[in-house]
Protein backbone atom coordinates (compact mmCIF):
# COMPACT_ATOMS: atom_id res chain seq x y z
CA UNK A 1 0.00 0.00 0.00
CA UNK A 2 3.14 2.21 -0.03
CA UNK A 3 2.81 5.17 -3.02
CA UNK A 4 5.62 5.26 -5.17
CA UNK A 5 7.31 8.46 -6.74
CA UNK A 6 5.63 9.73 -9.45
CA UNK A 7 1.33 7.81 -8.95
CA UNK A 8 0.39 11.57 -7.21
CA UNK A 9 1.46 14.74 -9.05
CA UNK A 10 3.49 17.35 -6.90
CA UNK A 11 0.75 19.93 -5.59
CA UNK A 12 -1.26 16.65 -4.08
CA UNK A 13 2.14 15.27 -2.69
CA UNK A 14 3.18 18.72 -1.36
CA UNK A 15 -0.34 18.84 -0.08
CA UNK A 16 -0.25 15.59 2.13
CA UNK A 17 3.64 16.29 2.78
CA UNK A 18 1.92 19.54 4.75
CA UNK A 19 -0.77 17.70 6.53
CA UNK A 20 1.77 14.93 7.79
CA UNK A 21 4.17 17.13 9.33
CA UNK A 22 1.51 18.92 10.76
CA UNK A 23 0.12 16.04 12.04
CA UNK A 24 3.62 15.40 13.04
CA UNK A 25 3.54 18.22 15.55
CA UNK A 26 0.50 17.85 16.77
CA UNK A 27 0.74 14.34 17.77
CA UNK A 28 4.07 15.14 19.35
CA UNK A 29 2.09 17.49 21.37
CA UNK A 30 -0.50 15.08 22.09
CA UNK A 31 1.19 12.43 22.98
CA UNK A 32 3.64 14.53 25.06
CA UNK A 33 1.15 14.56 27.05
CA UNK A 34 0.14 11.19 28.70
CA UNK A 35 3.86 9.21 27.38
CA UNK A 36 5.09 8.45 31.03
CA UNK A 37 8.47 6.71 31.69
CA UNK A 38 7.55 3.27 30.95
CA UNK A 39 5.70 3.53 27.50
CA UNK A 40 8.46 5.29 25.44
CA UNK A 41 10.03 1.89 25.37
CA UNK A 42 6.82 0.29 25.28
CA UNK A 43 6.08 2.80 22.18
CA UNK A 44 9.77 2.19 20.65
CA UNK A 45 9.52 -1.30 20.44
CA UNK A 46 5.69 -1.23 19.46
CA UNK A 47 7.22 1.26 16.21
CA UNK A 48 9.72 -1.61 16.12
CA UNK A 49 7.02 -4.33 15.29
CA UNK A 50 4.65 -2.40 13.20
CA UNK A 51 7.91 -2.17 10.62
CA UNK A 52 7.40 -5.60 10.31
CA UNK A 53 5.04 -5.18 7.09
CA UNK A 54 5.37 -8.69 5.83
CA UNK A 55 3.57 -9.53 2.35
CA UNK A 56 1.39 -12.20 3.41
CA UNK A 57 -0.18 -14.01 0.50
CA UNK A 58 -4.04 -12.96 -0.65
CA UNK A 59 -4.84 -13.75 -4.15
CA UNK A 60 -2.89 -15.48 -6.36
CA UNK A 61 -1.16 -12.99 -8.38
CA UNK A 62 -1.87 -10.64 -5.33
CA UNK A 63 -0.07 -10.23 -1.32
CA UNK A 64 -0.79 -7.81 1.55
CA UNK A 65 1.03 -6.41 4.56
CA UNK A 66 0.39 -5.30 8.24
CA UNK A 67 -0.41 -1.77 8.54
CA UNK A 68 -0.21 -2.07 12.07
CA UNK A 69 -1.51 1.67 12.69
CA UNK A 70 -4.54 0.17 14.72
CA UNK A 71 -3.16 -2.30 16.46
CA UNK A 72 -0.25 0.68 17.47
CA UNK A 73 -3.18 3.23 18.19
CA UNK A 74 -5.03 0.58 20.66
CA UNK A 75 -1.20 -0.34 22.23
CA UNK A 76 0.18 3.07 22.62
CA UNK A 77 -2.91 5.67 21.73
CA UNK A 78 -3.71 7.32 18.77
CA UNK A 79 -1.37 10.29 18.64
CA UNK A 80 1.93 8.13 19.75
CA UNK A 81 0.02 5.98 16.85
CA UNK A 82 0.36 8.22 14.09
CA UNK A 83 4.23 9.20 15.21
CA UNK A 84 4.58 4.97 15.64
CA UNK A 85 3.35 5.18 11.70
CA UNK A 86 4.96 7.96 10.20
CA UNK A 87 8.70 7.19 11.46
CA UNK A 88 8.29 3.66 10.40
CA UNK A 89 7.27 4.71 6.70
CA UNK A 90 10.13 7.37 6.74
CA UNK A 91 12.77 4.67 7.74
CA UNK A 92 11.04 2.27 4.98
CA UNK A 93 11.44 4.53 2.09
CA UNK A 94 15.25 6.01 3.25
CA UNK A 95 16.69 2.64 3.82
CA UNK A 96 14.74 0.32 1.93
CA UNK A 97 13.09 2.47 -1.19
CA UNK A 98 9.87 1.50 -0.08
CA UNK A 99 7.63 4.20 -0.29
CA UNK A 100 8.59 6.85 -3.01
CA UNK A 101 10.32 10.42 -1.43
CA UNK A 102 7.81 12.41 -2.58
CA UNK A 103 5.05 10.32 -1.58
CA UNK A 104 6.60 9.85 1.87
CA UNK A 105 3.46 12.47 3.12
CA UNK A 106 0.67 10.69 1.07
CA UNK A 107 1.85 7.43 2.86
CA UNK A 108 1.77 9.08 6.30
CA UNK A 109 -2.32 10.33 5.97
CA UNK A 110 -3.01 6.87 4.68
CA UNK A 111 -1.41 5.39 7.11
CA UNK A 112 -0.82 7.01 10.03
CA UNK A 113 -3.91 9.52 9.85
CA UNK A 114 -6.45 7.42 7.88
CA UNK A 115 -5.21 4.12 9.16
CA UNK A 116 -4.02 4.67 12.57
CA UNK A 117 -5.85 7.53 13.81
CA UNK A 118 -8.96 6.91 12.12
CA UNK A 119 -8.90 3.21 12.61
CA UNK A 120 -8.66 3.97 16.44
CA UNK A 121 -11.97 6.43 16.00
CA UNK A 122 -13.42 2.99 14.90
CA UNK A 123 -12.69 0.96 17.34
CA UNK A 124 -13.96 3.41 20.42
CA UNK A 125 -17.10 3.93 18.39
CA UNK A 126 -17.87 0.02 18.06
CA UNK A 127 -16.01 -0.55 22.02
CA UNK A 128 -18.65 1.75 23.41
CA UNK A 129 -21.83 0.54 20.96
CA UNK A 130 -20.40 -3.14 22.15
CA UNK A 131 -20.57 -2.22 26.17
CA UNK A 132 -17.24 -0.98 26.95
CA UNK A 133 -15.91 -4.52 28.55
CA UNK A 134 -12.81 -5.20 28.76
CA UNK A 135 -13.32 -8.92 27.44
CA UNK A 136 -14.07 -7.24 24.03
CA UNK A 137 -10.99 -5.35 23.26
CA UNK A 138 -9.62 -7.83 20.99
CA UNK A 139 -12.81 -8.24 18.72
CA UNK A 140 -13.24 -4.67 18.11
CA UNK A 141 -9.70 -4.30 17.76
CA UNK A 142 -9.41 -6.57 15.19
CA UNK A 143 -12.73 -5.43 13.55
CA UNK A 144 -11.60 -1.72 13.53
CA UNK A 145 -8.24 -2.89 11.81
CA UNK A 146 -10.24 -4.99 9.30
CA UNK A 147 -12.15 -1.31 8.46
CA UNK A 148 -8.79 0.39 8.58
CA UNK A 149 -7.46 -1.28 5.23
CA UNK A 150 -10.30 0.11 3.00
CA UNK A 151 -10.09 3.02 4.94
CA UNK A 152 -6.25 4.25 4.27
CA UNK A 153 -7.20 3.02 0.45
CA UNK A 154 -9.84 5.23 0.12
CA UNK A 155 -7.56 7.92 1.23
CA UNK A 156 -5.61 6.42 -1.86
CA UNK A 157 -8.22 6.64 -4.40
CA UNK A 158 -8.99 10.42 -3.20
CA UNK A 159 -5.44 11.44 -3.88
CA UNK A 160 -5.68 9.57 -7.18
CA UNK A 161 -8.89 11.17 -7.93
CA UNK A 162 -7.25 14.74 -6.87
CA UNK A 163 -3.58 14.37 -8.27
CA UNK A 164 -3.29 11.15 -9.69
CA UNK A 165 -0.96 11.55 -13.30
CA UNK A 166 -2.70 9.51 -15.82
CA UNK A 167 -5.94 10.93 -17.71
CA UNK A 168 -7.24 8.12 -19.39
CA UNK A 169 -8.42 6.04 -16.33
CA UNK A 170 -11.38 5.78 -14.82
CA UNK A 171 -11.92 7.02 -10.90
CA UNK A 172 -14.77 4.81 -10.22
CA UNK A 173 -12.78 1.55 -11.18
CA UNK A 174 -9.66 2.42 -8.91
CA UNK A 175 -12.02 3.57 -5.82
CA UNK A 176 -13.72 -0.15 -6.03
CA UNK A 177 -10.97 -2.02 -7.21
CA UNK A 178 -8.49 -0.60 -4.21
CA UNK A 179 -11.91 -1.17 -1.67
CA UNK A 180 -12.03 -4.50 -2.67
CA UNK A 181 -8.16 -5.34 -2.65
CA UNK A 182 -7.84 -4.12 0.57
CA UNK A 183 -11.18 -5.72 2.37
CA UNK A 184 -9.15 -8.70 1.45
CA UNK A 185 -6.21 -7.53 3.56
CA UNK A 186 -7.73 -6.30 5.97
CA UNK A 187 -9.30 -9.58 6.62
CA UNK A 188 -5.27 -10.37 7.24
CA UNK A 189 -5.02 -7.43 9.11
CA UNK A 190 -8.00 -8.06 11.46
CA UNK A 191 -6.83 -11.44 12.32
CA UNK A 192 -3.23 -10.58 13.41
CA UNK A 193 -4.26 -7.54 15.60
CA UNK A 194 -7.19 -9.64 17.35
CA UNK A 195 -4.53 -12.26 17.86
CA UNK A 196 -1.66 -9.61 18.99
CA UNK A 197 -4.22 -7.50 21.71
CA UNK A 198 -5.59 -10.82 22.92
CA UNK A 199 -2.40 -11.64 23.82
CA UNK A 200 -1.13 -8.64 25.31
CA UNK A 201 -5.08 -8.18 27.06
CA UNK A 202 -4.60 -11.72 28.80
CA UNK A 203 -0.33 -10.85 30.08
CA UNK A 204 -0.53 -7.20 30.65
CA UNK A 205 -3.96 -5.53 29.94
CA UNK A 206 -3.12 -2.51 32.00
CA UNK A 207 -0.50 -1.59 28.93
CA UNK A 208 -2.80 -1.46 26.21
CA UNK A 209 -3.97 2.01 25.67
CA UNK A 210 -7.54 1.38 24.32
CA UNK A 211 -8.75 -0.81 27.08
CA UNK A 212 -10.64 0.54 30.40
CA UNK A 213 -8.11 -1.49 32.34
CA UNK A 214 -5.06 1.05 31.08
CA UNK A 215 -3.20 2.02 33.77
CA UNK A 216 -1.13 5.29 32.33
CA UNK A 217 -2.31 8.55 31.72
CA UNK A 218 -4.84 9.63 28.56
CA UNK A 219 -4.89 11.88 26.24
CA UNK A 220 -8.34 14.24 26.61
CA UNK A 221 -7.79 15.85 23.69
CA UNK A 222 -8.84 13.00 21.66
CA UNK A 223 -12.06 10.82 22.57
CA UNK A 224 -11.49 10.00 26.37
CA UNK B 1 7.09 -4.26 36.93
CA UNK B 2 8.85 -7.84 36.30
CA UNK B 3 5.98 -9.11 34.33
CA UNK B 4 6.00 -5.68 32.55
CA UNK B 5 9.96 -6.14 31.39
CA UNK B 6 9.35 -10.31 31.08
CA UNK B 7 6.44 -8.70 28.37
CA UNK B 8 8.76 -6.37 26.57
CA UNK B 9 11.29 -9.01 26.41
CA UNK B 10 9.14 -11.61 24.69
CA UNK B 11 7.86 -8.62 22.19
CA UNK B 12 11.48 -7.96 21.56
CA UNK B 13 12.07 -11.62 20.57
CA UNK B 14 9.13 -11.86 18.47
CA UNK B 15 9.96 -9.05 16.76
CA UNK B 16 13.75 -9.84 15.94
CA UNK B 17 12.11 -13.68 15.10
CA UNK B 18 9.33 -11.76 12.59
CA UNK B 19 12.11 -9.62 11.29
CA UNK B 20 15.05 -12.07 10.76
CA UNK B 21 13.20 -15.48 9.81
CA UNK B 22 9.96 -15.01 9.33
CA UNK B 23 10.81 -12.55 7.00
CA UNK B 24 12.50 -14.90 4.70
CA UNK B 25 9.10 -16.32 3.56
CA UNK B 26 7.36 -13.25 2.91
CA UNK B 27 5.04 -13.51 -0.02
CA UNK B 28 7.19 -11.47 -2.98
CA UNK B 29 3.57 -10.64 -4.90
CA UNK B 30 2.74 -7.21 -5.92
CA UNK B 31 0.65 -5.77 -2.93
CA UNK B 32 -3.11 -4.82 -3.04
CA UNK B 33 -2.23 -1.68 -4.69
CA UNK B 34 0.54 -2.65 -6.72
CA UNK B 35 -2.01 -5.24 -8.26
CA UNK B 36 -4.77 -2.12 -9.01
CA UNK B 37 -2.24 -0.18 -10.44
CA UNK B 38 -1.08 -2.84 -12.89
CA UNK B 39 -4.37 -4.08 -13.53
CA UNK B 40 -5.70 -0.56 -13.91
CA UNK B 41 -2.98 0.20 -16.26
CA UNK B 42 -1.21 3.01 -14.19
CA UNK B 43 1.80 1.02 -13.09
CA UNK B 44 4.37 2.72 -15.51
CA UNK B 45 3.45 5.86 -13.96
CA UNK B 46 5.80 5.04 -11.25
CA UNK B 47 9.18 6.67 -11.12
CA UNK B 48 12.09 4.56 -10.01
CA UNK B 49 12.67 4.87 -6.70
CA UNK B 50 15.53 8.03 -5.77
CA UNK B 51 17.72 5.50 -3.53
CA UNK B 52 16.66 2.29 -5.53
CA UNK B 53 20.63 1.58 -6.02
CA UNK B 54 21.05 1.90 -2.05
CA UNK B 55 22.42 -1.48 -0.27
CA UNK B 56 19.33 -2.19 1.10
CA UNK B 57 16.53 -0.78 -1.25
CA UNK B 58 13.60 -3.08 -1.61
CA UNK B 59 14.67 -5.21 1.44
CA UNK B 60 18.18 -6.34 0.06
CA UNK B 61 16.22 -8.25 -2.70
CA UNK B 62 15.71 -11.82 -2.41
CA UNK B 63 18.85 -13.07 -0.81
CA UNK B 64 18.73 -14.83 2.29
CA UNK B 65 21.72 -12.64 4.34
CA UNK B 66 20.46 -9.32 2.84
CA UNK B 67 16.88 -10.18 4.02
CA UNK B 68 17.94 -11.12 7.64
CA UNK B 69 20.65 -7.97 7.61
CA UNK B 70 17.54 -5.76 6.17
CA UNK B 71 14.95 -7.01 9.08
CA UNK B 72 18.10 -6.54 11.98
CA UNK B 73 18.79 -3.20 10.31
CA UNK B 74 14.93 -2.10 10.37
CA UNK B 75 14.50 -3.23 13.75
CA UNK B 76 17.69 -1.87 15.32
CA UNK B 77 16.29 1.75 12.80
CA UNK B 78 12.70 2.11 14.30
CA UNK B 79 13.39 1.22 17.84
CA UNK B 80 15.83 3.58 18.06
CA UNK B 81 14.26 6.38 16.40
CA UNK B 82 11.18 5.58 18.34
CA UNK B 83 12.95 5.52 21.66
CA UNK B 84 14.54 9.38 20.60
CA UNK B 85 11.16 10.74 19.60
CA UNK B 86 8.71 9.36 22.32
CA UNK B 87 11.73 10.45 24.84
CA UNK B 88 12.21 13.82 23.22
CA UNK B 89 7.98 14.21 23.24
CA UNK B 90 7.56 13.06 27.07
CA UNK B 91 7.02 16.10 28.71
CA UNK B 92 8.74 15.28 32.25
CA UNK B 93 6.54 13.20 33.36
CA UNK B 94 7.49 9.84 35.22
CA UNK B 95 5.74 6.46 36.16
CA UNK B 96 2.26 7.61 36.50
CA UNK B 97 -0.95 5.31 37.89
CA UNK B 98 -4.54 5.44 38.15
Amino acid sequence: MHIPDGFIGPSISAAAGLTAVGGFGLALRRAGHYLTDRLVPMAALVAAFAAQMINFPVLPGMSGHLLGGVLAAILVGPWAGYIVMSLVLIVQALLFADGGLSAIGLNIVNMGLMGAVGGYLIYRALFRLGGSRPSTVPRFAGVAALVSLPLAAMGFALEFAAGGTVESISIGSVFWAVLGTHILIGLGEGLITYLVIGAVMRSRSDLVYGSPTFGGLRSEELVS
Amino acid sequence: MSKGIALFGVGVLITLVIAIVVSQFASTQPDGLEYVAERGGFIETADDHALAESPLADYGGDSTPNLMVSGLVGVLATFGLGYLVFSLAKTGKTTARG
